[in-house]
């Protein structure tokens, strides 16, 4: 094109914006969940569709928690209400149950002009807020909730992002240090990186079932006073990429921990829903902060997430969720309420559908039986799925695999043998990219490698959700072994 | 590639840093916040414009005396006014800002019972059509019921088209549901129903789906690209030239953003008209203190409701082209346009009208979204941006970075979708489509008109027509008095103008202070949706107030 400009008499010339003169934040970001194994999944599928041959009929992309595009339906209930709040003439429908239409003319009566087409307050529609409130109340076995205390947002990540934007300041030795853990949900650092934040690493211990440690969060915050100043504590339980659970006591060693070093607490517990062990419970931070007695509840600031893209609902395209602030100085609050009103305000289906999870049918109402049932399956199917994983895996020379206690991922660790990691270092790439590519490539199956979220050096692993159904998560796992054996086949 | 790689040293260099040092990190306080808690007994010195609610206030003291009983020392919080990200302090919306908080307040206490000279509260501060209560398209909203609920298109109470687009869009979605992330730039199907939209519109201009974003709203669209523009520090830092009087998403981003705003005042004179004279001048006096690299425009016009002729849009065009700047067009209203004689012309139509040489070369991303026009679908934040011309090394950057949201919202996207591909002639829904449609157009019209001639009925207020958008910007005489007063207790004087408008009457505007104007001059902005009754009594409530206001300062 630049040749036929030039022909034209046209003088080339260079862009306006170009790679080198673009945000350089913004080139710092690294989002390996939908980095370039899933770009070549794509990419794999299109080929697949124009009839290239491959030795796989179908793409498994395993590498994301999107359970309804891995076959889970999604609740009666809550769709019934959507609908109903999409198309209201449906209120005159009979097939739809009362307590459908009653959740749905209430919803309806909150939006300006009985419509979900409104824009709602930028904080969220007030009384989905009472509603999360009494959620939380009921969770936390009576914590008391304040609906004020509540932003609706655009799936947790909004959220989370915002939190950190309202945190972030200082230059050089000053600017704001955020701890997170390693291994961990990429978002954060690619928030990090695109807001100028330091990311101050802290390990998860692999050989103690990924557990938290406070030592580790003693060095790590040592180390980074050199060259930042830390003031944020990021938890993520249960765990994702590592699929842990933490105890009541390691989260009153972290409350402490941050109150000791005047920490602000991100608790990131959008798999609250995710628990599988036995003996593993959630416990979430709020209500631990609160039963610690007022020296810690009335100072230690908190900002807690969830979502209704996880748990059993899996309705990760609606971008529903809140979170709760504790603590926060009154004027920051006003800030924050400013700054999300920039936005308008998240979106309204996203806001009715986390009103309908945090306010389910009732053992009283015509919709429970059939609610109940399939949440129970969908969780007790998570579980079985859960112990699947981690039993197949373990039983795969060179793959050792904690248990999954909660969440909806696997992060086992695999060997690599030395020929594959320097073949991998020839072709310029880390050595479990070039370990996941060649598993996209042979089978068809779609992962994240362990780097995309960080791990010790020297160690590889990849991140699968288990969520596909059990008769395909089965044949994915049988695959992945294949593979495997026949990778350090290869390279031995 | 790796996370562990970034703004980071790695662990084991940290920890042979920090030896001899840990002791000090240890008892560090945090400086700031530190010195003031020696300062300041109390945790929260008074401060103005601080309204915190004498309960929460209550709560967080009780706790504070237990523990001062107890020994505990009181400490400020690790987040503060002081110590919050400067940038976000500097953020200022007024569409949603002190007014607005005041009628939602004034809401409340009449919902309590508490007698108002008013009896309902008039937000007539942003373009949200069905809280004004206009009804949305039923095919639109049948489809998305569909969506939702797939088991209806069992029902024989559907339309046939309505059930075959929604067939199509789960089709398009992961697993055949709603509930599954899309891919982050936007389902392919629908992406490309947008692609051949924009071709119908420009007249065959061909339009690629690679070149779409679907975003939450145009909000998110126009957020995402200032980012990426932004760069450098000082003198070098990015300027962004943004029209006066602006829709203040663009300020307020760019205070965030930390780039340079560059004001260029569009000539009221001239019904808000943009005068490249106007942009040279802005232009010139910009490249003093900041690198200009883009150049918005609003069209048709928020909060002006111009609409810019094409000649005008070429010498835009060729503006930029010359000024090397990255044009962002804001054409969220593209449907709604009321003026004779007036039309929407797109940039990219005009682009590639104007030969190749700009066509191949201007860097241009156009914005849309499902919350204007007809649609006024605000809820569910569906919209989409075109790009052109754009690098492809920063195309792929911009891929990137929108797949750390994962996507944007699906229900929002699916309406997107069926305003891009309404029902066709022949299709069962077409009649009533095109009747709803016509009759929300017409309706606005009728009311763009009636706003102009009643303000332009009352002394002291002068209005340019609404030729489109959703809003009237008139100018207001304040009288000296007031001005004064308003100085006095620190308020803009139309700030002023509108709280007393809304204490008086309950009708909520916006003062164009909110969005800026040339200094000594004042106005409010409208939006012209409230049903026509309503409008009427609006208007002449504010012509009555504007009355009354004016003698008693006079």
């Amino acid at each position: 094109m630049s040749q036929q400009q030039q022909q034209n008499g046209v003088s080339h010339r260079g862009k306006v914006l170009t790679l080198d003169n673009m945000n350089p934040n913004v080139k710092r970001v690294e989002y390996a969940v939908r980095g370039p194994i899933f770009l070549r999944a794509v990419e794999i599928e299109k080929e697949l569709r124009e009839g290239v041959k491959k030795p796989f009929t179908e793409v498994l992309k395993a590498n994301i928690g999107d359970a309804q595009a891995m076959g889970q339906k999604p609740l009666t209930f809550f769709r019934q209400v959507l609908a109903l709040c999409s198309y209201p003439e449906l209120m005159e429908d009979s097939k739809f149950p009362v307590d459908v239409k009653q959740r749905a003319q209430r919803i309806l009566s909150a939006c300006g002009g009985h419509s979900i087409g409104a824009y709602s307050s930028s904080q969220g529609i007030e009384c989905i807020r009472q509603d999360v409130a009494r959620y939380i109340e009921t969770r936390d076995g009576g914590t008391p909730s304040s609906p004020d205390n509540i932003f609706l947002s655009t799936g947790a990540s909004d959220a989370i992002v915002t939190m950190l934007k309202l945190l972030m300041s200082g230059e050089g030795h000053d600017r704001t240090g955020v701890m997170i853990p390693i291994p961990q949900y990429p978002l954060y650092s690619a928030a990090l990186a695109d807001l100028g934040g330091v990311q101050i690493n802290y390990y998860l211990n692999e050989d103690k079932c990924w557990a938290l440690d406070i030592a580790e969060l003693r060095r790590a915050i040592s180390a980074a006073r050199q060259n930042c100043s830390p003031r944020v504590l990021c938890i993520i339980n249960p765990g994702n990429p590592t699929g842990q659970v933490q105890t009541r006591q390691c989260i009153e060693d972290v409350i402490r921990f941050a109150k000791e070093e005047r920490l602000f607490l991100l608790a990131d517990e959008v798999y609250q829903g995710n628990v599988y062990s036995e003996g593993s419970e959630f416990h979430s931070f709020k209500k631990v902060l609160f039963e610690m007695g007022p020296e810690y509840s009335s100072t230690v600031e908190l900002a807690s997430f969830h979502s209704t893209s996880k748990c059993y609902m899996g309705e990760c395209g609606f971008r529903g969720g809140y979170m709760e602030v504790i603590n926060l100085d009154p004027m920051v609050k006003a800030q924050l309420l400013k700054l999300v009103s920039v936005r308008l305000c998240p979106p309204v289906p996203g806001q009715a559908l986390l009103d309908l999870v945090v306010n389910p049918p009732q053992p009283d109402e015509p919709s429970h039986a059939t609610f109940m049932k399939e949440k129970t399956e969908v969780l007790a199917a998570l579980a079985e799925k859960a112990r699947l994983t981690e039993q197949t895996f373990n039983t795969v020379p060179g793959i050792t695999c904690n248990p999954v206690q909660g969440a909806m991922y696997t992060f086992p660790r695999i060997t690599i043998p030395q020929k594959a990691i320097d073949k991998a270092k020839e072709l310029g790439q880390i050595p479990d990219m070039y370990y996941c590519m060649r598993l996209l490539n042979e089978e068809g199956i779609c992962l994240v490698p362990g780097s995309g979220f960080g791990q010790r050096e020297g160690t590889f692993h990849f991140r699968m959700t288990i969520l596909p159904p059990t008769e395909k998560l089965k044949i994915v796992l049988q695959r992945i072994r294949e593979f495997h054996l026949r990778f350090t086949q290869e390279f031995s | 590639m790796s996370a562990s790689r970034m703004q980071l040293l790695s662990p084991r260099s940290l920890l042979l840093l920090s030896r001899g040092r840990i002791e000090m990190g240890a008892q560090r306080p945090g400086s700031g916040p530190g010195v003031r808690s020696l300062t300041s007994p109390p945790l929260y010195p008074s401060s103005p414009g601080r309204a915190l609610s004498s309960l929460s206030a209550t709560r967080r003291g009780l706790p504070q005396e237990k523990m001062s009983e107890n020994g505990v020392v009181s400490r400020p919080k690790v987040l503060t006014i002081d110590t919050m990200n400067p940038t976000v302090k500097k953020v200022e919306y007024a569409v949603r800002g002190p007014i607005v908080q005041r009628a939602v307040e004034l809401e409340r206490e009449l919902s309590e019972g508490m007698k108002k000279p008013f009896a309902e509260v008039i937000k007539a501060n942003i373009g949200d059509a069905h809280a004004m209560g206009q009804q949305p398209i039923t095919f639109f909203r049948q489809v998305l019921a569909l969506c939702s609920y797939p088991e209806l298109l069992n029902d024989s109470t559907f339309p046939e088209d309505a059930k075959n687009r929604a067939r199509r869009i789960l089709q398009s979605c992961g697993g055949n549901s709603m509930g599954s992330y899309s891919a982050s730039q936007g389902i392919n199907s629908v992406r490309e129903d947008v692609a051949r939209y924009i071709e119908r519109r420009d007249g065959g201009v061909p339009c690629d789906p690679d070149d779409i974003y679907l975003t939450t709203g145009a909000s998110d669209g126009i957020v995402t690209m200032l980012k990426l523009l932004v760069c450098g520090e000082g003198s070098s830092c990015t300027g962004v030239m943004i029209s006066i009087p602006q829709y203040p998403l663009y300020s307020a981003a760019l205070a965030e953003l930390g780039a340079v705003q560059i004001n260029y005042y569009l000539n009221e004179e001239n019904c808000w008209s943009l005068d490249i004279n106007e942009l040279q001048r802005s232009l010139d006096e910009a490249r003093e203190y900041c690198n200009p690299r883009a150049l918005c425009i609003i069209n048709p016009g928020n909060p002006t409701g111009q609409v810019q002729s094409r000649e005008c849009i070429e010498d835009v065009i060729r503006f930029a082209a010359k000024e090397r700047l990255f044009l962002l067009a804001d054409e969220v209203y593209q449907d709604n346009v009321y003026a004779d004689g007036c039309q929407f012309h797109s940039f990219k139509k005009v682009l590639f009208e104007m030969g190749p040489e700009y066509a191949n070369t201007v860097e241009l991303v156009s914005f849309h979204s499902t919350s204007k026009c007809y649609m006024g679908e605000c809820g569910f934040r569906g919209g989409y941006m075109e790009i052109i011309n754009m690098d492809d090394e920063v195309k792929a950057q911009l891929s990137k970075l929108v797949s750390v949201r994962l996507c944007s919202p699906v229900p929002g996207q699916a309406l997107m979708d069926l305003v891009v591909n309404p029902p066709q002639p022949g299709e069962p829904s077409y009649d009533n489509f095109i009747k709803e449609r016509t009759a929300t157009l017409s309706a606005l019209e009728e009311k763009a008109k009636l706003t102009e001639q009643v303000l332009n009925t009352v002394h002291g207020i002068s209005c340019n027509p609404v030729q489109g958008a959703m809003y009237s910007f008139p100018r207001i005489t304040i009288p000296e008095k007031a001005i004064k007063e308003a100085e006095d207790i620190g308020q803009q004087p139309d700030m002023f103008y509108c709280m007393k408008m809304l204490e008086e009457t309950g009708i909520c505007l916006v003062p164009g202070s909110g969005f800026g104007q040339k200094e000594g001059t004042y106005h409010f902005r409208m939006t012209i949706l409230p049903p026509k009754d309503k409008l009427e009594i609006l208007l002449n409530k504010v012509k009555e107030f504007h009355q009354k206001f004016t003698l008693q300062y006079s």
